[in-house]
């Protein structure tokens, strides 16, 4: 089977390096799915999770958002931040959605309009890879 | 001559002198291996984007970004990278001499000079020195979050699109080994394709979702900021090198110090015994 190389890089470590048959992503437009000798692309990544299949082994990441570079034998996810599935908390992430949530509510506040409903999506994007590890397993 | 008392008095001020500054070097060299970790672990991310830039120069882009566009110079930015404290040899010296030297050069080619900063002493020095500032990004700490620089990198990328500055160039020392930091100047706008490469076909270009345009700002805003992080991240594993070989010169000269000091007191006692005895013997003599 044809594999593509896939690196997953944040601004402070490397996430992930190898080969996959397939990579899923959520690109600003949507959904991707990447598969080997894909033509050149070039997209903004929205929070989301970004999975990698390499045969029937899986992984997923979350990314916060960043970019997508996709050459016909090579995928490079410049994410902001970027962890790996497994390390992401449930709980963590509902207690952020739901602070994110209050923070809006509570609009009179001085407070960063865009900065909180950032934080939300990015609070319900976390929850969504969740749910959808689960769902895999 | 001096006497025994002054002498000693001088000996324990430069001892612990000397035990101040063996504290200061360990303090550094176990935040040099910090600060080099967090200069490796930004790597593969600077490579990468750096990866992305070049295929993205190769590409027949349909919107040509202004970063690559060569305008006849009239004014070039300086964003000189420094540390927050001192005490750490030529380090900040050295660079600062070459920015100055570099300004020197273009202002003979009639380009003016601005200059964004990073980190307290360069702040200091071109305060010093008198020059236009048009930003400062002060006290970083040990570990700089990205988001800190972002103020700076904007002001500098907003300049350049409004055409107030044609060039800019990133100041900073790299890392070559512990004992040796390497003062760099390197021109960060235009951006310069590296040489195409034989093998790649020459006509092809990215499918943009959503446009390029929007596309290739943020990308390429994100590769200066990686570049001006990466920058300071490096510089911040210099300091902590230069000012571990600063330290440790500063305490070996101290016991050099006080090894001559003690050799002086010796001297200076000896000679007092030496003239309380004639003294002593004369006086006998006397009676």
């Amino acid at each position: 089977m044809s594999t593509i190389k896939i690196n997953i890089v944040s601004s402070s470590e490397e996430i992930y390096s190898g080969e996959a048959t397939m990579v899923y992503a959520t690109g600003t437009l949507g959904e991707l799915g990447i598969a080997p000798g894909h033509t050149p692309l070039l997209t903004g990544l929205a929070a989301g999770p970004v999975r990698v299949q390499n045969g029937s082994e899986e992984e997923a990441f979350f990314c916060s958002g960043g970019f997508l570079e996709v050459q016909p034998d090579l995928v490079t996810v410049l994410s902001d931040t970027a962890e790996r599935a497994e390390s992401l908390d449930e709980s963590e992430a509902i207690k952020a959605k739901e602070a994110a949530e209050q923070e809006l509510a509570n609009k009179d506040a001085s407070l960063d309009y865009a900065k909180a409903s950032a934080q939300l999506a990015e609070a319900v994007a976390r929850l969504k890879t969740i749910q959808k590890l689960r769902k895999n397993q | 001559m001096a006497n025994t008392k002054e002498v000693r008095k001088q000996i324990a001020s430069i001892k612990s002198t000397q035990k101040i500054t063996s504290a200061m070097e360990m303090v550094a060299a176990s935040k040099m291996k910090k600060t080099q970790d967090t200069m490796l672990e930004g790597r593969p991310y600077s490579l990468k984007i750096k990866d992305v830039i070049s295929h993205v120069a190769l590409a027949n882009s349909e919107y040509p970004h202004p970063f690559y566009e060569e305008r006849t110079p009239k004014k070039a930015c300086f964003i000189v990278v420094s540390s927050d404290k001192g005490l750490c040899g030529g380090l900040n010296i050295n660079l600062f001499k070459q920015v100055i030297a570099k300004s020197a050069e273009l202002n003979e080619q009639g380009i003016e000079s601005c200059f964004a900063l990073i980190g307290t002493k360069a702040a200091g020095f071109f305060k010093s020195v008198g020059g236009q500032v048009i930003a400062v990004a002060e006290k970083l700490g040990d570990k700089p979050n990205p988001d800190d620089l972002i103020g700076l990198t904007k002001v500098v990328l907003d300049m350049h699109k409004n055409g107030d500055i044609d060039q800019a160039y990133l100041c900073s020392n790299g890392f070559v080994n512990t004992m040796t930091q390497q003062p760099n100047v390197e021109q960060l706008i235009p951006l310069t394709p590296e040489e195409k490469e034989e093998s790649l076909p020459t006509q092809w270009d990215y499918i943009y979702e959503p446009e390029a345009k929007e596309l290739l700002d943020g990308l390429l805003t994100r590769y200066i900021e990686s570049l001006v992080y990466q920058a300071v991240i490096e510089n911040n594993a210099c300091e902590q090198a230069a000012k571990m070989i600063a330290m440790k010169n500063a305490t070996d000269n101290a016991g050099d110090l006080i090894k001559e000091l003690e050799l002086l007191y010796n001297n200076v006692r000896q000679a007092a015994i030496t003239q309380e005895l004639s003294e002593i013997v004369g006086g006998a003599a006397a009676v």
